[in-house]
């Protein structure tokens, strides 16, 4: 347990739990199952590739937890990283 | 005023049965009344935590379909005039009792015992719904890990849909040696994703082995364990207890321990 343990330590195991848990229980919590994310993915693409290239192998989407403007209370929130290839098609 | 408290967590294996005993136990060692319903039928433990095992004549399936009285079912417990065990059947199963026989149970019970401590059997099927129909507030039992968390945060979606909005949190067999290296998950991490009271922290203790072992509750006694069970006891009844860190074994203490062996 040296000083350069700490140093060149990757991420702490509990950080990794907390971090892999709230991820799993924010769509546990949504209810909504793996398959269903997968359809919303394709569809996804499928809409978005009729105007531009995309990238759909490496597209994420998931639910997440954002707070909304007036109240401060936390709403899940469909996030989507879709990287773009060509804007012209 | 009393109150029906059901203790749960969904996964199994986090220290259910334990906590039913030593809560129950705790505040028969206040001065309440208290019974301990085991609800786990055809999977019984409680009896044999609280070391009771060998007096029981009638079960919670007994009294629910009228082949006794209440009272009859009731075994005394060895140390506390006050403190009760309505045990379970081994020889049944889940589908002998429903939801509103068990509410119309611990609203009998009300009448006699200041508390109705429930213990809940693990998963979310009938024996969860019996268990909380008739509870006024609920104990989630959970561990720092990430299955147990996981149950835990099922558990508390399930009793907000029925309504028990009071719930608090006991997270139980907490290693702070582990939390200090990083390598667990510290108190505050699981308040910040469960989103609920905090109740108690129990430490790992091997204390709470001896005691299963030999069937009587260490709440109170002078060990972790025992302290914060009591503590969690004094929470229940309002009073208001600061949480404490749990001390790690220092350099000096491990070297004391390496030499007895």
């Amino acid at each position: 347990m040296g000083f350069f343990d700490n140093f060149f330590r990757k991420k702490s195991s509990g950080d990794v739990a907390k971090d892999r848990l709230k991820l799993l229980l924010v769509s546990d919590r949504s209810s909504c199952s793996p398959e269903l994310m997968e359809q919303i993915k394709n569809d996804i693409i499928q809409v978005i590739s009729k105007y531009m290239e995309i990238d759909a192998e490496g597209l994420d989407i998931q639910i997440t937890q954002t707070e909304t403007d007036d109240t401060g209370r936390k709403v899940p929130a469909l996030y989507a990283n879709i990287p773009i290839r060509d804007l012209k098609k | 005023m009393s109150e029906v408290i059901v203790i749960t967590s969904g996964k199994g294996g986090v220290g259910k049965t334990t906590t039913t005993a030593n809560v129950g136990t705790g505040l028969a060692k206040m001065g309440y009344s208290v019974v301990l319903i085991d609800t786990d039928i055809g999977l019984r433990n409680l009896d044999v935590v609280m070391g009771l095992e060998n007096r029981i004549v009638y079960n919670l399936v007994d009294v629910v379909e009228g082949n006794c009285r209440i009272k009859q079912a009731l075994i005394k417990d060895k140390k506390y005039p006050n403190l009760f065990l309505l045990p379970s059947a081994q020889t049944r199963d889940k589908t002998s009792v429903s939801p509103e026989q068990m509410k119309k149970l611990t609203d009998e019970l009300r009448e006699e015992f200041d508390y109705i401590i429930l213990d809940c059997p693990a998963g979310i099927e009938q024996g969860f719904k019996n268990a909380i129909a008739g509870a006024d507030r609920a104990i989630i039992v959970t561990t720092p890990e990430v299955s147990a968390i996981r149950d835990a945060d099922r558990i508390i979606g399930l009793l907000e849909a029925n309504e028990i909005s009071k719930m608090e949190l006991v997270i139980n067999r907490i290693r702070m040696d582990m939390v200090k290296r990083g390598d667990m998950m510290s108190r505050e991490d699981v308040v910040d994703i469960l989103a609920i009271d905090l109740l108690g922290i129990v430490p790992d203790d091997e204390n709470i082995v001896i005691a299963t072992n030999q069937g009587e509750p260490l709440v109170g006694t002078d060990c972790q364990a025992g302290k914060a069970f009591m503590n969690i006891c004094k929470r229940i009844n309002g009073e208001n207890v600061p949480f404490v860190e749990f001390e790690t074994d220092g350099f000096f203490t491990r070297l004391m321990k390496a030499f007895r062996g």
